[in-house]
């Protein structure tokens, strides 16, 4: 029961997105063509769990100690120390993925270092520290969290690829039917809702 | 006390081991680039037309470097600048002959007849698959203006329903050439004045029938120098590798019947200031 709701309920009944409106910047910035979409979602899924695995041994192990016979709590500093990991993670990625698979660095391109700023990838972590999960348990719902943003990116996307050909009013033309159409794909993913 | 202390710790701790380990990272990892692709890159201009037959100046700066191409390639770069980047990397600047598009059509809409009535997607490439286009003449121009939808430096433009090349912006890239469903636009030499606009192979009364200024393929040009012009069928073209290329006051000597050789600069007066223009019988 505790696996369906880090898998099923990180991807669709607690969608990134759609539910907990996390990284809507990418959302409607890299959704005008699938193609695109592709690129940004498997960068995402990919920086997603390994950022959630990063930074749940952060806080698992080093935010709370005891030094001296005290306890010290630094957990007011997660955020900050979240955004470093994760800044430089990112980083770490990039300049691996350079040397190593330079085919896939091309296909990603900025769509990499642009998930630093993403407040999803971020998110999933405040949002494991929260639940207090395990490593394990952490990486599972990063890698779930990623898998739910691309899905709700690309179907996003080809609903933007087939908008692009109809004819709305002159005044909704471009992003406000693009933002009505993502709000009435909000409502949809409500159906999922008590799955579990 | 102990809760500050081992806060500054902890961030400091962390920062700075990350740090190191992105140093580390960009150490082992790292990608050997030739400053010399950066360097040509900097000098070229950057308008990425692929002109050169790359993708884009990045690539042909390393194709450049590498010695697949000579700097002339880029169409786009004045002589100073190809020899800039010559001069850079201690090679040949190669001499590439100036290319310029010409339309090869003079049929716009009071010229051409219209066969049918087109109202669906502003598009050659759409246009041509409809029963081949609005236009009487299958070979020309259907002036929905693709080529200067993808013409990077504004050079085309679409008057009276014909596309019209302006050639001080014209660099030869070959973008719109590559476009053209009717294969209408032609690389030349930029040099060159003279231009027989019209591009098709039917037969004289055809093409008259259908409109005023198609080449009837009466030989008069090919009479008066057969090296400076070419006939292919009922299609007089200019020879654009012939020594002296034919000027304004040859247009003057060979008086085309129809209009359809005419200097550049006359065709762009015609369009843009006399569209109802009629050769004159004489």
């Amino acid at each position: 029961m505790k696996y369906l709701e880090l898998t099923v309920g990180a991807a669709l009944v607690y969608n990134f997105v759609l539910t907990r409106f996390l990284g809507i910047c990418p959302f409607l910035g890299v959704s005008k063509r699938i193609s695109t979409a592709l690129g940004m979602s498997g960068a995402v899924v990919f920086v997603m769990t390994v950022a959630s695995f990063c930074t749940s041994l952060i806080y698992n192990y080093l935010l709370k100690f005891s030094w001296n016979g005290k306890v010290i709590d630094l957990s007011f500093l997660q955020v900050l120390i979240f955004i470093l990991v994760i800044a430089a993670l990112v980083q770490v990625i990039e300049i691996v993925m350079q040397k190593l698979t330079p085919g896939l660095y091309q296909a990603l391109g900025i769509y990499l270092p642009l998930i630093t700023t993403n407040c999803a990838v971020l998110g999933s972590a405040a949002l494991n520290f929260n639940a207090g999960r395990s490593v394990i348990d952490a990486t599972i719902f990063g890698c779930f969290s990623g898998i739910g943003f691309a899905i709700a990116l690309l179907i996003f996307a080809s609903l933007r690829e087939r908008l692009e050909l109809a004819s709305p009013p002159k005044a909704f033309e471009g992003i406000p039917i693009g933002l009505v159409t993502a709000g009435i794909l909000a409502m949809a993913f409500v159906g999922f809702s008590g799955l579990c | 006390m102990y809760m500050l202390t081992g806060a500054l710790l902890l961030m400091g701790i962390t920062g700075t081991l990350l740090g190191v380990i992105i140093a580390l990272f960009a150490r082992i990892f790292k990608v050997d680039t030739d400053p010399r692709v950066e360097l040509v890159r900097e000098l070229l201009p950057g308008a990425n037309c692929g002109g050169c037959g790359k993708a884009g100046c990045a690539a042909f700066a390393k194709s450049v470097v590498a010695g697949e191409n000579l700097p002339s390639r880029c169409p786009v770069s004045s002589q100073e600048q190809i020899n800039a980047i010559a001069l850079a990397l201690g090679i040949s600047a190669g001499s590439g002959v100036r290319k310029r598009a010409v339309v090869r059509c003079g049929g716009d809409m009071f010229q051409t007849k219209e066969r049918l009535n087109y109202n669906g997607v502003c598009d050659c490439n759409a246009a041509a698959v409809v029963a081949g286009g609005p236009k009487g003449c299958r070979y020309g121009c259907l002036g929905m203006g693709s080529c200067a939808n993808v013409c990077p430096f504004g050079a085309i433009e679409i008057v009276n329903n014909l596309a019209l090349v302006h050639r001080e912006l014209c660099v030869g890239c070959g973008k719109c050439a590559d476009v053209c469903p009717r294969h209408v636009i032609a690389l030349v030499p930029a040099d060159a004045e003279i231009h027989v606009y019209c591009n098709s192979p039917e037969k004289g009364a055809e093409k008259r029938k259908q409109c005023k200024v198609g080449c009837i393929g009466c030989r008069k040009c090919a009479r008066y120098s057969s090296d400076q012009f070419t006939i292919s069928g009922t299609l007089a073209s200019v020879n654009y590798e012939a020594e002296t290329l034919p000027g304004e006051e040859d247009v003057e000597k060979i008086q085309c019947p129809t209009g359809a050789l005419l200097s550049a600069r006359e065709h762009h007066r015609i369009e843009t200031h006399d569209p109802n223009w009629k050769k004159d019988e004489k």
